[in-house]
């Protein structure tokens, strides 16, 4: 049977990788190429022979971990040396196309021509006369055999919005355009773009723009021509992050409540989990599973529909907590600084606390009973049988679950996002920063949030963040192998 | 009566605080979910006239496919438990069994690669599912299939630490009979050790489940045609918008879409009890 099921497996992955190969090679796209046929090739080599046993294991897993883990983290890595984000998005080439576009006005005294919108393979053309001309390709004469064909009034209707975008080069002229889809009319840039001195002219003003190294065009009245293009910035993203004051200050403060929000919450969690474990862990107490199946709910519970759920019981005016429980009571739970640190760490540890809760029992269960029987044979009392037996046993048995549920809160988006979405602002600050924000929200909004997205920034502050994490982690793991070998 | 008091009664008191604690926003949840207001002032009132009306709601109204959400989360949910079980087993099995160049460094790279969160990577997620697109639309921008395997390139890393623990556990004197027996090394790891090691099987699927449940970032990010889009994305859209109006809706829609995960967490609460220590205490 499995003589069968590995050649099967094996020619659907290459028959696969061959039509990726086809179609990567006619897109050009030749360093996705190598990497495929490299990959197909060490496929092939790996799952062929004999030896390399480890290899089979691990190769699937480390395929899909390079490719959707490796790369992505490679990519943030080096965006966080660029000025990629709002006006920073594409090439140079693409920052000029944008820009002529943006710039064009009708010829003056250029008359409107009648035109069909015509398609081919899916691309949009302009035919004047006998002369038809895209996106790509500048107005010139076309044979019948070509393909072009009338684009049908129902295709006109669905596309508008690609046929008012399209532009088809007029050579020496402007580019033809059009606004209806029937008559066109020729448009030129107010600017023009000198490709050997690599500026961009205005012959109007004659005001001259350079490219400043910094991905734009600016003048040497310091005015700039939007959009720009991506550039190398160097370390200036790590700097504005260090120093900027604007930007510095905020950012150390999330630093410092991150670390209290993860710390807390796993003290805490570890605290209420233990002690629960501890107080119903008792030979002969009945309904301890009936209290193990009711405790795990809220952890079972999902945690996005938990934080939405306490966004609602925390509301001022109408929530559960407030209304019923305070009788009409007006605390601002997740609007004062304080209170909304406060309510997201309560809530946080509601969801978590039974996990640790679960974990801890777990960990009771396996210290032998021989052990704390002989201590209380010796007379230890309860308190020294907890203190110097059960819980170094206990911790040595949970650090590894407790490191990882620390980087799991220090980056618990989820929470944050959900109940308070990192409020209330700080209305000082120069960045969308709030009280409750954690390192992930704040590159979140940086990122993706506001009006101006910096997704530069974002990448190096994600890179500090995973700094941080990997040496905590290591840190932990250090720890815990040294409990363990004890 | 004192005795047993201070034997089992002041345990009793504190596991009923912590019921309750644990219990009553959930019951707020029953509560609202069957109350005929449908905002988030009228559902004070608990368990007043209850009604059907939010759950009739959610499954016929057209502006939220309800059911379609819930079903793309369990496919979605279920196809990345499965395979971050089956990846992270496979990957376990090696870095326990065997001895390669780069084992450890391996093991110790898995982990740390992994802590790299995949939100930070956004952008870069989207721009290969972009570019995948065009190769291969199956797994690109705005498939299902396609946001499983951006899971389960998350599927090795803490999962494969916690696994390689567990299969540590099991003698090696089990795959050397076997293999004198003449069993290949695939079938000392499908009939030997995987049924030994269930349990952690059952955790890290477990988790898997309720993380990718939980995930609304990356997954409104790659889906985006509303019939394809999961139960966290859809149910976000629903309260980011008048939490307060739609809180009868929310109610029942999260009550329904948390039941598998109450129930298996009912079932497989003791694999957790036992999964997650195991491997880390050696006796």
């Amino acid at each position: 049977m499995s003589r069968f099921v590995k050649p099967v497996v094996l020619g659907v992955v290459d028959a696969f990788a061959v039509y990726g190969l086809v179609a990567l090679a006619g897109q050009r796209s030749w360093w996705l190429f190598a990497a495929m046929l490299a990959g197909t090739v060490a496929i092939n080599v790996i799952y062929l022979g004999k030896r390399r046993v480890p290899a089979k294991y691990l190769a699937p897993g480390v395929i899909l971990l390079l490719i959707y883990q490796v790369y992505v983290v490679l990519y943030t890595g080096y965006a966080a040396f660029t000025n990629y984000g709002d006006g920073h998005n594409g090439t140079k080439q693409d920052a000029v196309a944008a820009i002529l576009a943006a710039s064009e006005v009708r010829v003056p005294g250029s008359a409107a021509q009648p035109v069909r919108v015509v398609e081919r393979g899916g691309e949009l053309g302009l035919q004047v006369g006998g002369q038809v001309g895209s996106v790509a390709r500048p107005l010139g004469p076309v044979a019948e055999s070509d393909g072009w064909r009338a684009l049908p009034y129902a295709e006109i209707v669905a596309r508008q919005a690609e046929i008012t975008a399209l532009r088809v080069p007029v050579p020496g002229q402007g580019s033809l355009r059009t606004s209806d889809a029937v008559t066109a009319a020729m448009y030129r840039s107010t600017l023009r773009y000198d490709e050997r001195a690599g500026t961009v002219t205005d012959p109007a003003t004659g005001a001259v723009y350079r490219d400043d190294g910094r991905g734009r065009f600016a003048a040497a009245d310091g005015t700039v021509l939007s959009p720009g293009w991506k550039v190398f910035v160097g370390l200036e993203n790590f700097r504005t992050v260090l120093t900027d004051p604007g930007i510095r200050g905020p950012f150390l403060g999330v630093l410092v409540w991150t670390f209290a929000f993860a710390g807390l919450s796993v003290g805490l969690m570890f605290v209420l989990g233990l002690g629960l474990a501890l107080v119903l862990d008792r030979p002969g107490l009945r309904g301890h599973r009936i209290y193990r199946s009711l405790l795990v709910l809220p952890y079972a519970f999902p945690a996005f529909m938990a934080a939405i759920l306490w966004q609602g019981l925390l509301n001022p005016d109408h929530g559960f907590v407030n209304a019923v429980l305070l009788g009409g009571g007006q605390v601002p739970w997740l609007t004062d600084p304080w209170l909304a640190r406060l309510s997201v760490l309560a809530v946080n540890i509601w969801i978590g606390f039974p996990y640790l809760f679960l974990v801890c029992t777990g960990a009771l269960q396996v210290i032998p009973p021989a052990l704390t029987e002989a201590a209380q044979l010796d007379g230890a009392s309860p308190w020294r049988v907890l203190r110097h037996i059960k819980l170094p046993m206990l911790l040595a048995a949970t650090t590894p679950v407790l490191v990882a549920t620390f980087a799991f809160n220090f980056n618990n988006f989820n929470v944050i996002y959900m109940l308070t979405g990192g409020g209330p602002r700080d209305a000082t600050s120069p960045v969308d920063v709030g009280s409750t924000d954690l390192l992930i929200s704040l590159v979140y909004k940086l990122a993706f949030g506001g009006s101006a997205r910096n997704y530069g920034l974002a990448c190096a502050v994600s890179i500090l963040i995973f700094a941080v994490i990997a040496a905590i982690s290591l840190a932990g793991f250090r720890r815990a192998r040294r409990l363990e070998a004890n | 009566m004192a005795r047993w008091f201070s034997r089992y009664g002041w345990r009793h008191a504190v596991g009923a605080a912590a019921v309750v604690v644990a219990l009553f926003p959930l019951l707020f949840v029953l509560a609202a979910s069957v109350n005929p207001s449908g905002t988030l002032t009228g559902s004070n009132n608990l368990f007043a006239a209850p009604t059907p009306a939010h759950y009739q709601a959610l499954f016929t109204d057209p502006l939220h496919p309800f059911g379609k959400w819930f079903a793309n989360s369990m496919v979605i949910g279920l196809t990345t438990a499965a395979g971050s079980v089956f990846l992270g087993a496979c990957a376990a099995y090696a870095f326990s069994r065997f001895s390669f160049r780069g084992r450890r460094a391996g093991l110790l790279g898995l982990v740390f690669v992994q802590l790299f969160p995949q939100l930070l990577a956004y952008v870069a997620i989207f721009l290969l599912l972009s570019a995948l697109k065009d190769v291969f639309p199956a797994i690109g921008l705005g498939s299902r299939l396609g946001l499983v395997m951006v899971y389960l390139g998350g599927a090795l890393g803490v999962n494969t630490y916690l696994m390689k623990g567990f299969f540590d556990t099991v003698p090696k004197e089990l795959d050397e009979s076997a293999q004198i027996d003449g069993a290949s090394h695939a079938q000392i790891f499908f009939r030997v050790l995987l049924p030994l090691v269930a349990p952690i099987l059952v955790v890290v699927g477990l988790f898997a489940f309720v993380a990718t449940l939980n995930d609304f970032v990356i997954a409104g990010l790659v889906l985006t045609d509303p019939d394809q889009q999961t139960l966290a994305v859809g149910l976000h859209q629903l309260v980011s918008y008048k939490l307060g109006q739609n809180w009868g809706l929310f109610a029942a829609g999260a009550l329904i879409g948390a039941l598998p995960v109450l129930v298996l967490f009912q079932f497989l609460q003791r694999f957790i009890v036992g999964g997650l220590t195991s491997g880390a205490v050696k006796s």
